[in-house]
């Protein structure tokens, strides 16, 4: 139910770079690590820009437009050259490629940001539509919730995921009520919206435990930062995952990986 | 929790049973809406995004459609009448109404009256004025406000209304819905019996035709207009269609958007007064067409949310809206649509409801349902950048600054040395950070242990 807005005709390159994002930067190193370690599984050569940060997204949604074009015009100049940038986050995708360019329509510079839009992806995207790879090799034997994060809507990020995780030997994907609801982060929505952001949240985490599953897993950290953060602030330990780092566990369980 | 927001503080304190009747209610609805839409079209997305285009392009060319519209609906023999602003809209009607020497009008449901505050300017002026929807009546005995689009009354529960039936003398306490409904409807067809006037608003106009367009499911609107000499529509600039053709789509669209039915229990299509060789029907038919700074919202950067036609699927869907209820927002459009609507509405007003672009953590779940494709998301973000830009102070309270997070974010060398800095962060628990927003978060969340730059130096050191 979703009309696509992610570029047409993007390079596919197997020569990436990769942006980490700044919550992987900062909190979930091994997601990042995990986005290697698959990305190279399927021969991807990857080359990380050292002067990364972060994507601008943070002041794009929290109204200072002037600032985010600051921190976008310094993706464009650590994100150079014309290879696919691939990023393991949905939300920062989608500011690359469908924030940006809307925060740069007055700008004298929006070809240079509509380039980088033109040849960035979501990782599950890249690897499924980009690479071709429609299956997932390895075992996985656990019940994961999957938390299909709301910047994917609009992009074919939902279904790639749901393709490869229901391909890996052993894996449940457990039904979910009301699957589309958000998770109530938002960026600085969560701090200054705390009672309707927190309400929205637990409320997401009451649906996603719901059958009990082993894992909580989705293609956005800062989805999982914010409903780990409700989860840890109860009695519950539901482990959370990023998709990126199923698929790497699915190829070490299965011995196609180096533990 | 400590909130700057008053919005946020509203879905704070809201009473359970009220917040829970709203959520159920619009949970259940977008639920029909999203079954009965997958059920019914292979491809609903594409009839969402040719409405939306057929909406857009009526608004690009919104000039000679209103000019059509006018040439047909004067040929049908109906007087059409032009408002800049609302006051000047209850101005013509109270005319209306003293030119046909009209006492008493009934009244259909209509966003756009609601705009212009008509049924308490039309009291002031000595004139009757009854709400024939039960859920505008309901919220007119009550001295309430509607609290969403569609549904008026999602934010009452049956007890509520039983005891306000009770207290109107519409019977003894009793809260089966069917007796409500049997006991209203007792009372309002004495009203339409007694009324000289007729006031409904408009679905779509068709400018090839000049037919107005009304949808209900109560037969109210019908029943206000036909059975009074004088038909009076209100009118907002926005609701025309360009052909009869066109409304093939929104028709298909609109119930199954709004409350998931394939189609209203009445759809009218008017054609003017009656005519000679008609048996009954309005003698007059008026049309007020009422700007009330659409114009300015179409030269504006969020010209979009002109498309709207009024379903409601977006309030339904919105897991804000779920939680503070319409009220929250303050003023006559709540929830996504009503976020990005009344403060370009609110004019020079736009200051004091600049928070409302701010409610939303920008899921686009709006966009996905509306059936007319308006991206929402992107215009609350616009207007957040406006209130920014002109220093709305309310729109931007509770929003940590950015300055120094941008300058940080474009310095590489500084970045990295916040990245080894934050591992300070593990040492100290997040109730002692001295900054609101980390205050805000740990109220309720726990952040995760601070990791920064250990991916990097993996990366670099592994083989």
């Amino acid at each position: 139910m979703s009309l696509l807005h992610t570029p047409k005709n993007r390079p596919a390159t197997k020569s990436v770079q990769l942006m980490t994002t700044c919550l992987c930067d900062a909190f979930f190193a091994d997601v990042a690590r995990a986005t290697v370690e698959i990305l190279e599984y399927l021969g991807v050569d990857i080359e990380l820009p050292d002067g990364q940060t972060c994507c601008g997204q943070p002041a794009f949604n929290g109204g200072d437009w002037n600032a985010s074009r600051k921190v976008v015009r310094h993706v464009i100049k650590t994100f150079k050259g014309s290879k696919p940038v691939v990023i393991p986050s949905g939300s920062c995708a989608a500011m690359i490629y469908h924030g940006a360019p809307l925060a740069f329509e007055k700008e004298t510079d929006l070809p240079a940001v509509n380039a980088l839009a033109g040849r960035s992806w979501e990782l599950v995207d890249y690897i499924v539509n980009g690479l071709g790879v429609k299956q997932w090799e390895g075992t996985f034997k656990a019940k994961i919730a999957f938390h299909s994060s709301c910047h994917l809507r609009g992009s074919e990020s939902s279904k790639a995921i749901r393709q490869l995780l229901n391909s890996i030997n052993g894996i449940e994907i457990v039904p979910l009520d009301e699957a589309e609801q958000c998770c109530g982060f938002g960026g600085t929505f969560s701090v200054s919206f705390p009672n309707v952001s927190t309400s929205m949240g637990t409320l997401k985490v009451e649906k996603l435990l719901e059958n009990h599953p082993d894992y909580i897993v989705s293609a956005d950290m800062g989805c999982v930062l914010h409903l780990g953060g409700i989860i840890d602030k109860s009695n519950n330990n539901t482990p959370r995952l990023h998709v990126a780092q199923v698929l790497r566990d699915a190829l070490k369980n299965a011995g196609k990986l180096k533990k | 929790m400590n909130t700057s927001q008053e919005i946020d503080a509203y879905a704070r304190d809201i009473k359970k049973d009220i917040r829970n009747a709203v959520y159920d209610g619009c949970k259940k609805t977008s639920e029909k809406r999203y079954s009965v839409l997958a059920s019914d079209f292979k491809d609903a997305d594409a009839l969402r995004e040719m409405a939306g285009k057929i909406k857009q392009h009526t608004l690009e060319h919104l000039d000679d459609y209103l000019q059509k519209a006018e040439a047909n609906l004067q040929k049908n023999g109906a007087h059409v009448h032009w408002a800049m602003t609302g006051e000047k809209a209850n101005e013509i009607i109270a005319d209306i109404m003293r030119q046909h020497n009209c006492k008493r009008m009934v009244k259909a449901k209509s966003m756009v009256s609601e705009e212009t505050h008509l049924v308490s300017y039309l009291e002031k002026q000595g004139f009757e004025c009854v709400e024939t929807d039960l859920g505008e009546f309901i919220v007119q005995i009550d001295g309430d406000h509607p609290s969403h689009i569609v549904k008026p009354i999602v934010h009452k529960n049956r007890r509520d209304i039983a005891k306000s039936f009770e207290r109107e003398g519409l019977g003894d306490y009793n809260d089966d819905p069917t007796t409500i409904t049997r006991r209203a409807r007792v009372y309002l067809r004495n009203k339409y019996i007694e009324a000289d006037v007729g006031l409904t608003g408009a679905n779509f106009v068709s400018a090839e035709s000049g037919r107005i367009v009304l949808i209900t499911n109560e037969g109210n609107a019908r029943f206000c207009m036909a059975a009074n000499r004088v038909h009076i529509a209100i009118v907002g600039i926005e609701k025309l269609v360009p052909r009869d053709r066109d409304l093939a789509i929104f028709l298909n669209l609109l119930a199954r958007s709004g409350t998931g039915q394939q189609l209203t229990v009445y759809t009218q299509f008017i054609g003017g007064p009656k005519a000679s060789s008609q048996p009954s029907g309005p003698e007059h038919t008026h049309v007020i067409f009422v700007d009330n700074r659409r114009s300015e919202v179409l030269a504006s950067e969020c010209k979009e949310i002109l498309r709207c036609i009024r379903c409601g699927a977006c309030l339904n869907v919105c897991p804000v809206y779920r939680q503070t209820s319409g009220h929250a927002y303050r003023s006559i459009y709540p929830g996504p649509v009503g976020a990005v609507l009344s403060p370009l509405l609110a004019g020079e007003k736009f200051p004091e409801l600049s928070d409302l672009p701010k409610a939303s953590s920008l899921c686009g779940a709006c966009n996905e349902v509306c059936p007319v494709n308006i991206p929402i998301p992107d215009l609350l973000l616009r207007l957040r950048d406006k209130a920014k830009r002109e220093g709305a102070k309310k729109g931007m309270k509770g929003t940590p600054p950015m300055g120094l997070w941008a300058t940080l974010a474009s310095q590489p060398g500084m970045w990295q040395a916040g990245l080894a800095a934050g591992h300070t962060m593990n040492y100290i628990p997040t109730e002692m950070i001295p900054h609101p927003a980390a205050q805000a978060w740990q109220a309720s969340r726990k952040l995760p242990k601070f990791q920064g730059g250990e991916f990097r130096k993996w990366f670099k050191n592994r083989n």
